[in-house]
């Protein structure tokens, strides 16, 4: 039982992470391209890693302040929306999947291939660039500090706080948007954009800026990540995390400005305490049922398996049977399923 | 601070089939009726599928790199001393090939490491290739990195011209490896108008199923039809179970296409999870040598590899051409309705599109694993470069997928002429993205379908 | 769809339609200028074209669209073929002829949503060739769909809001400040609430459009079209699938854009309704147009005549040709009884190019 609790505890921790942030903000870009646009981008994790790699690269090989790196990153984040929608935004919505998919994972192999090592350093990445963000930190970032049970070191501590900054002004900024008169027509588009063409709207303009507007919060995301985890290393960015994402816009509810947040800290209470809970039926000899001993069928790095498995499942179910996820509209999603 | 989602995303030490558990509480446990329970049924089946098989055989832990020296002219050569350093110029080890010119060093963790060949000690009229005597390669957790020293002997050497030409062989035989897994792919999207995100977990399932038969002393020819077999079903199921209920309930294609990627994440990491992340070959056919043709060289599985690809290609070109399903097919992936009101049973159609494009994708990941290893994501990777060859041929059609793919197959290995060896995914996801601004409904393809 | 042809044949699909419009409806034939619906109010429109002669290409008094030499083909098969046509400004042009006849194609070409193969065609002296679709609405020459494109998961009053052109809240910093489009929001909120009452969708306003019935969303439609202030409204089978109760009500609505000096061109099935609203008919089948007139004149029309049942002495059709005719209205018949179910192959991936 001490085990279930303490696993809460970390579930709870979890939710406030930068990982959580990380998650948040692929979302809300995802948010913006898929539940407001109707756009498929399942490459929205190259963003993020641009938006990484912009930091790091810029600090650690062009000796730029870590400000610059930021500019950097989302400058790269804003030529890349334009590079994949210029040629798919006039076409079916499945090319601008496919063609994000495959540019995410040609820019992850290009980035960890030998050839890259002189800017990337390969798959070892970079590391030691967010010296210059850890300065502005207003507290100690080598200390240790308590808050509610929970423990954070100073960095971490200083790297959540801007993420969630991050996070809200995103957020706000989603919320004026999609309640003007030009979220209305991004709402338009995602339901017919031959009708939103009929009616004089600029339909390939629309779905541009939404790419890129989305693309800078993914690269955003990237960044919180990096300075987070302190490297950038190109495997972190891998596909998988796209879908993650996906599942927390699912799970929290697409076109909803705070589903996206909801469904990120849901889904690393979820990671952190489905992780710790199966670690802890595995640490001791129980058995299932009386039938066979758990951990002799199942190990550790299973568990980290099993959470793939797990949300690629709830992103089946939810899309299935609530695809408005948990604080969407029903009636929003069931009239046109398209 | 945690780094749990990266080392979730590597691949971590293999494990053997058998249960389902983290899967089926989840499945049961929703409210909702028959469907959730179809669907779970799908999962169990698909988790039967590959326990059926039952456990794998045992592996060594941890890194490794190795490798063969061998060419065609002298065969394996014994007794060169092989190096491995990290990049710092620590020594890890130091071994001498053996008598089959295999060589094996194992490795304290994952990372980068620079493996040299004592170049001295080859014998005469061998000598290393353009790229040197040494290589940098790049271990990642549980993997046992394979070294290619690319050796010549002067029967095939360095010369660009003949070197293109065994590419493009390769590269042949990869497209229509391709082409074949792409076809399913291709027909499945024409007749339901599903972008199926997890098919290539059909590939990966062939190879997988295949292993582990062929593990347990069953000939990788026999295991190969049992996993086509394996594949068939499963692609039914995925029909029968997920597909077409889904279409009666009038769900959205774009839901749908994110069903498909929930799908394919859930299957990816549950075949992980049987499988292991490690890359193992087949116990046959794996020490052939290299035949040479004059112009190039070509181990026999890789000439079988092609003859296979190219009867199996023309077997499912002359169905859709002459054959009444295969006809029908074609029917209702260009017209769907129009099929329907001239009295095709248009749900029977796309069970056999179903069932044979499982079958093709299956076939597909058996000769994969025979030339590249059997991967628990190697048809994740492979499904980039089924769209990108579906695309390029004009998604939906059937020959279009095919000439697509071999394209694909063919730029991709000829790439490697003039970019290096690790980077040659990125041109045909390249190529893609140029082919979809010159002529985005594909070569085949009629521009109606793309707007 | 009362006058919709079943797809049980080539003559049967113009049995509804030529039943409609079959002789014996009372006026003379060639008894040019004779013809006075009497009911209707006197028109300018109506007036002006009423001396012009019955001929295929008549240039008209004062021409808002005029098409020339435009032709469209999809592989192989000649979709549309007008070598002259001009619309009248201020009246009512209805656009008929038989399914696949080339209609909605033209509406296509006309309104930016397909390229034409050659051809040129102007509205009010400007030309629409290569412009898009968005480009041809800020002109003024708004649509509707055949298929109803209600943009469902908005309100009905968003809808109608979308409705309005040159909004300064569209663009994406002005958006952010509300205080720059708040005044014009509120002016366009009032615009549309006006027009849903005409329409009697007041009530509606906040209801999602996805709720709205068939006819509902014809009305939604064409309201949200007025929304732009536009001088020539083309009008895709306005009264297809819309029950009979609400048909009276759209016929008045769409007289009503012409009392208030709008062009208006549409497409209609039902010859009762054309001879109603109509000022002048055009006639098309496989592509062409193949008789002009005010509606009265149609019904005599030889070539229409023929046309609607498939008559094969002067052979508009090839054999090919009216299969391939039939198929799309068999599939477009398909299309729309799937509409509701099977959204697998919906109308979202139809292929909007190869209508015709």
């Amino acid at each position: 039982m001490s085990d279930l609790l303490d696993a809460f505890a970390l579930g709870v921790r979890a939710m406030f992470t930068y990982q959580a942030i990380f998650f948040a903000l692929l979302a809300i870009g995802l948010n913006v391209h898929f539940g407001y646009t109707g756009l498929l981008n399942f490459g929205q994790i190259a963003f993020a890693m641009l938006g990484g790699f912009g930091i790091a690269i810029s600090v650690s090989k062009w000796g730029l302040p870590f400000w610059a790196g930021v500019l950097v990153g989302l400058l790269a984040a804003v030529v890349l929306a334009l590079l994949l929608g210029l040629p798919t935004l006039r076409l079916r919505a499945d090319y601008l999947a496919i063609v994000t998919i495959a540019a995410a994972e040609a820019l992850r192999l290009l980035f960890r291939s030998v050839s890259a090592t002189p800017i990337t350093n390969s798959t070892l990445g970079i590391s030691a660039f967010n010296g210059g963000f850890l300065r502005l930190s207003p507290w100690g970032t080598s200390g240790r500090y308590n808050i509610l049970g929970t423990r954070w070191n100073g960095g971490e501590l200083w790297v959540i706080t801007v993420g969630w900054t991050l996070v809200i002004l995103t957020s706000v900024l989603v919320f004026l948007l999609m309640r003007s008169p030009w979220g209305r027509v991004l709402r338009a588009v995602r339901e017919d954009e031959d009708a939103a063409r009929a009616l004089g709207k600029n339909v390939y303009s629309y779905k541009m800026q939404s790419l890129v507007l989305g693309g800078l919060f993914g690269a955003l995301g990237g960044m919180v990540y990096a300075v987070g985890t302190g490297s950038a290393q190109p495997d972190q960015y891998q596909n998988a995390n796209t879908f993650l994402a996906y599942g927390a816009l699912i799970l929290g509810g697409a076109a909803t400005v705070l589903g996206p947040i909801i469904g990120a800290m849901l889904l690393w209470f979820i990671i952190a305490f489905s992780d710790s809970a199966l670690s802890a039926l595995l640490s001791d000899d129980r058995t299932f049922f009386g039938l066979f001993q758990i951990n002799e069928v199942f190990s550790q790095t299973d568990v980290a398996y099993a959470r793939f498995i797990i949300i690629g499942l709830g992103i089946m179910f939810l899309m299935i049977f609530r695809p408005q996820g948990i604080i969407g509209d029903r009636r929003e999603v069931m009239l046109d399923a398209r | 601070m945690t780094h749990a989602l990266n080392r979730a995303g590597r691949r971590g030490d293999r494990r053997s089939a058998r249960s389902l558990l983290p899967a089926a509480p989840f499945a049961a446990g929703r409210p909702g009726g028959r469907r959730p329970l179809i669907l779970a049924l799908l999962i169990a089946a698909f988790a039967a599928a590959l326990a059926t098989v039952g456990p794998g055989v045992a592996h060594a832990e941890g890194e490794q790199v190795r490798g063969t020296l061998t060419t065609s002219a002298s065969g394996p050569i014994e007794g060169v001393t092989i190096t491995v350093e990290t990049p710092d110029g620590d020594e890890i080890d130091s071994v001498e090939t053996d008598e089959a010119g295999r060589f094996a060093v194992d490795l304290p963790g994952p990372g980068d490491y620079v493996v040299s060949l004592d170049a001295d000690s080859l014998p005469e009229g061998v000598d290393v290739g353009s790229a040197g005597d040494t290589r940098t390669v790049t271990v990642e957790t549980g993997r046992r990195l394979p070294v290619n020293f690319g050796l010549t002997d002067g029967t095939t050497g360095g010369s660009g011209r003949i070197l293109a030409i065994q590419l493009f062989v390769d590269g042949l035989r990869f497209g229509l490896l391709i082409a074949m897994c792409a076809v399913g792919l291709s027909l499945i999207f024409g007749t339901t108008g599903l972008t199926n995100f997890a098919h290539g977990e059909l590939v990966t399932l062939g190879a997988v199923v295949a292993f582990f038969i062929n593990s347990h002393g069953v000939p990788l020819i026999a295991a190969g039809l049992i996993a086509v077999v394996v594949g068939g079903l499963v692609g039914a199921l995925n029909e029968l179970g997920l597909w077409r209920p889904l279409r009666r309930r009038g769900t959205g294609l774009v839901a749908a296409l994110v069903v498909s990627i929930g799908l394919s994440l859930a299957a990816r990491y549950l075949i992980q999870t049987f499988y292991g992340g490690r890359s193992n070959a087949y116990i046959d056919y794996q020490s052939q040598r290299a035949r040479d043709y004059g112009i190039l060289t070509l181990t026999d599985r890789d000439l079988y590899s092609i003859i296979i690809s190219v009867i199996v290609l023309v077997a499912v070109a002359v169905m859709l051409q002459r054959t009444r399903i295969g006809k029908a097919m074609r029917a209702v992936a260009d017209n769907r309705d129009l099929a329907a009101s001239s009295g095709i049973d248009v749900n029977r159609v796309i069970l056999v599109v179903w069932v044979m494009g499982g079958a093709l994708a299956a076939l597909g990941g058996v000769l994969l694993g025979l030339s590249d290893q059997v991967q628990w994501d190697m048809g994740f990777r492979l499904l980039l470069l089924m769209f990108a060859g579906v695309t390029l041929g004009g998604l939906g059609t059937a020959y279009g997928a095919l000439v697509g793919s071999v394209i694909v197959g063919i730029f991709v290995q000829m790439s490697t002429l003039v970019i290096p060896d690790d980077v040659k995914y990125v041109g045909g996801l390249l190529l893609l993205i140029v082919i979809l601004i010159i002529r985005p409904q594909g070569i085949l393809g009629s521009r109606a379908r793309i707007g | 769809m009362p006058a919709d042809p079943k797809p049980t044949g080539a003559t049967a699909s113009g049995a509804g339609t030529s039943g409609a419009g079959a002789p014996g409806s009372g006026y003379h034939p060639g008894a040019q200028g004779s013809f006075q619906s009497g009911d209707a109010p006197r028109r300018l429109a109506q007036a002006a074209l009423k001396d012009l002669p019955w001929e295929i290409g008549v240039a008209k008094p004062d021409p808002a669209v005029v098409v020339d030499g435009v032709t469209r083909t999809f592989g192989g098969l000649t979709a549309v073929s007008v070598d002259h046509l001009e619309i009248q400004r201020g009246g009512i042009t209805g656009l008929i002829g038989p399914n696949g006849a080339g209609k909605t194609t033209l509406f296509n070409l006309l309104t930016g949503f397909d390229q034409p193969d050659t051809g040129t065609w102007s509205f009010d002296g400007k030309s629409l060739g290569k412009l898009s679709p968005h480009q041809v609405a800020r002109l003024g020459v708004v649509r509707t769909f055949q298929l109803t494109k209600a943009l469902s998961r908005l309100s009905v009053l968003q809808n109608m809001l979308l409705g309005a052109q040159d909004q300064r809240g569209e663009g994406f910093f002005r958006a952010l400040v509300p205080g720059i489009w708040r005044g014009e929001e509120k002016a366009n909120t009032e615009k549309a609430m006006d027009l849903l009452r005409r329409f009697k969708l007041d009530a509606k306003k906040d209801d999602f459009a996805g709720t709205l019935s068939g006819g509902q969303r014809k009305l939604l439609e064409m309201a949200r079209a007025l929304m732009s202030d536009p001088q020539v409204v083309m009008l895709d089978e306005p009264m297809a699938g819309v029950n009979p109760a609400l048909t009276q009500s759209l016929l008045g609505h769409v007289k009503d854009l012409r009392e208030q000096g709008m062009t208006v061109i549409f497409v209609e099935h039902d010859m009762d309704v054309v001879r109603d609203i109509s000022d002048w008919v055009v006639v098309m089948a496989a592509g062409r147009i193949i008789a002009e007139g005010p509606p009265e004149s149609i019904s005599q029309n030889r070539a229409v005549v023929d046309a609607y049942l498939g008559a094969h002495h002067d052979a508009p059709l090839t054999v090919e040709e009216e299969d391939k005719v039939l198929a799309q209205a068999e599939r477009e018949i398909a299309r729309e009884e799937n509409a509701e179910g099977e959204i697998l192959s919906s109308e979202k991936d139809e292929p909007r190019r190869t209508e015709r």
